[in-house]
């Protein structure tokens, strides 16, 4: 187990280390979504000035929701890099992965984590002091208490763990499709649009949104980003937190034996 | 124009020869302007409109906008490409050849999923087009046309200009992207929602307000003058920059090497 665990951290250095390498694309990337946010929150204003009242949730909750959710856009986004994984299954490489001392799911796994994380933080703390550095309406509101700033950061690597098993159990489905392309583009509208990436949940007509948030998506994003603005908290949250629990125990077993079923007969591509 | 030709036709039964995988990538092209769709929808089932644009209006915007996406980047979007060419020097083979440059690129990699998105804008037309409250006059159908005509060009002229600009930097500057796809998202509203400076912007810098929100008032009888009516064409003064910028960084290639 030690071993495992240096082997992945060793893996998540050397994407970190790689990340940092092209600044220029780091600085466009931290760019685009301070420019993505700003023009989502104009979009909210103007829908605000309307009727604020007939909406479920109050700006400024609204307004920090747009910000938390692009600065943490990568971490909790199934599909993102992971390039090596997509041509190791496409070439047939992935036999000799399947050779390796280290298992599939734990290595698979960890190296989705670090791309996305690598990435996220060089990218997304200075997406949010940006935003809170906005004024008033455009801006985003910081966590108010210590208990909510703990809550979020439980309840974002929970999101963060059952996002990349989702991850997992797309690219178990890759070894039955050639289409790696529509099963991506599948994979990340659905799971973006369920998981409120890009209305939140709570805007959601109601038998929708109750039945939504039971499923995996609402412990991905959703969770994390609604503690984050305010809109849920307290005893809320722990519940929410305890389901994403059970979601990220659910979907890595199910990941665990898809991907053991998958590579018991794996047919490998080109030669 | 034979040439082009074949290589248009061999993209499009090479793409046509895994069915399954194509019609899924077009669903899910379908499928992701659905849910933007359905974002405006859970949005205006709870207010009435947006500064003084209805439902009906919001949606017409919504779908000349992606109308011209998907024209655009069927064409454009293979010119993201460039970056890989350059780096792997495929550029220099292309270089070479006795043909012109961007036909060569842009054939090979036309994307025909697309589709999927333009049969989603047609949809979302559909729904918009009665509700809109606009009389539709021969006049105002002109007009309409040349938006989705001119916004098309428009966005094949943005991924050209996203693609022109790795000729110097190499690797892809993805915070460009909020000017293609950032602009399909935002192209939802009537880009004045946004406040002055943006529409400022989107007028004299990139001016995809031209197709949009100017046309968009002389359709809804809000503005009379002519230059609301040929506001689309006016926006094509863009593919003077556009192809400038892209000729200028094609002078001043210098091959990665191999």
């Amino acid at each position: 187990m030690r071993e495992n665990c240096k082997v992945y951290f060793s893996m998540f250095r050397i994407r970190f280390n790689h990340n940092l390498q092209y600044r220029a694309v780091v600085l466009g990337a931290i760019l685009k979504s301070f420019l993505w946010a700003m023009m989502e929150v104009l979009g909210y204003l103007a829908v605000y000035r309307m009727g604020g009242d007939a909406l479920p949730m109050e700006l400024s909750r609204t307004v920090s929701y747009v910000w938390a959710h692009e600065s943490f856009i990568v971490l909790f986004s199934v599909v993102f890099g992971d390039g090596e994984i997509y041509s190791a299954i496409r070439s047939g490489e992935v036999v000799y992965d399947l050779a390796r001392p280290v298992g599939l799911y734990g290595r698979w796994f960890s190296q989705s984590a670090s791309n996305r994380l690598s990435f996220a933080l060089v990218n997304c703390l200075p997406v949010l002091l940006l935003g809170a550095l906005m004024p008033k309406p455009y801006g985003l509101t910081l966590p108010g208490s210590v208990g909510q700033v703990v809550l979020f950061l439980v309840s974002a690597l929970l999101a963060f763990g059952v996002t990349v098993a989702m991850a997992m159990l797309m690219y178990v489905s890759l070894f039955y499709f050639i289409s790696q392309r529509g099963i991506r583009i599948m994979a990340r509208v659905v799971v973006s649009f369920f998981s409120g990436g890009v209305v939140p949940l709570p805007f959601f007509p109601d038998p929708l949104r109750r039945v939504v948030q039971l499923l995996p998506f609402g412990s991905m994003q959703n969770m994390p980003l609604q503690i984050f603005c305010g809109n849920i908290s307290g005893r809320e949250a722990l519940l929410g937190i305890l389901l994403q629990v059970f979601w990220l125990w659910a979907m890595v077993s199910l990941g665990r034996s898809a991907m053991r079923r998958a590579t018991g007969k794996v047919v490998a591509f080109g030669g | 124009m034979r040439l082009y030709w074949n290589y248009f036709l061999m993209e499009l039964k090479s793409q046509m020869q895994y069915k399954a995988s194509f019609v899924l990538t077009m669903v899910g092209q379908f499928v992701t302007s659905f849910t933007t769709f359905f974002g405006i929808q859970f949005i205006f089932d709870r207010i009435n409109g947006v500064d003084d644009f209805t439902y009906g209006q919001v949606l017409l915007c919504f779908s000349v906008i992606m109308m011209s996406f998907a024209i655009g980047e069927m064409f454009g979007g293979g010119l993201a490409v460039f970056p890989d060419l350059i780096r792997e020097g495929s550029l220099d083979r292309i270089l070479v050849r006795p043909r012109s440059i961007l036909p060569q690129i842009i054939m090979p990699n036309m994307d025909f999923s697309r589709l999927g998105l333009l049969l989603q804008a047609a949809i979302v037309l559909a729904i918009a087009v009665p509700v809109s409250g606009v009389t539709w006059t021969g006049k105002k159908i002109f007009v309409f046309v040349m938006m989705v005509a001119c916004g098309s060009v428009l966005f094949f002229c943005l991924f050209l200009l996203v693609a022109a600009v790795s000729f110097f930097t190499i690797q892809n500057l993805n915070f460009l992207d909020i000017f293609t796809y950032g602009m399909r998202d935002f192209g939802k509203y009537p880009f004045s929602v946004y406040g002055d400076a943006v529409l400022k912007v989107l007028t004299f810098g990139i001016p995809l307000a031209l197709v949009q929100y100017y046309p968009l008032l002389y359709l809804l009888e809000r503005e009379e003058g002519i230059w609301y009516m040929i506001s689309p064409l006016l926006s094509l003064l863009f593919m003077v920059p556009s192809c400038w910028f892209y000729r200028f960084g094609l002078k001043n290639y210098k091959s990665s090497g191999s």
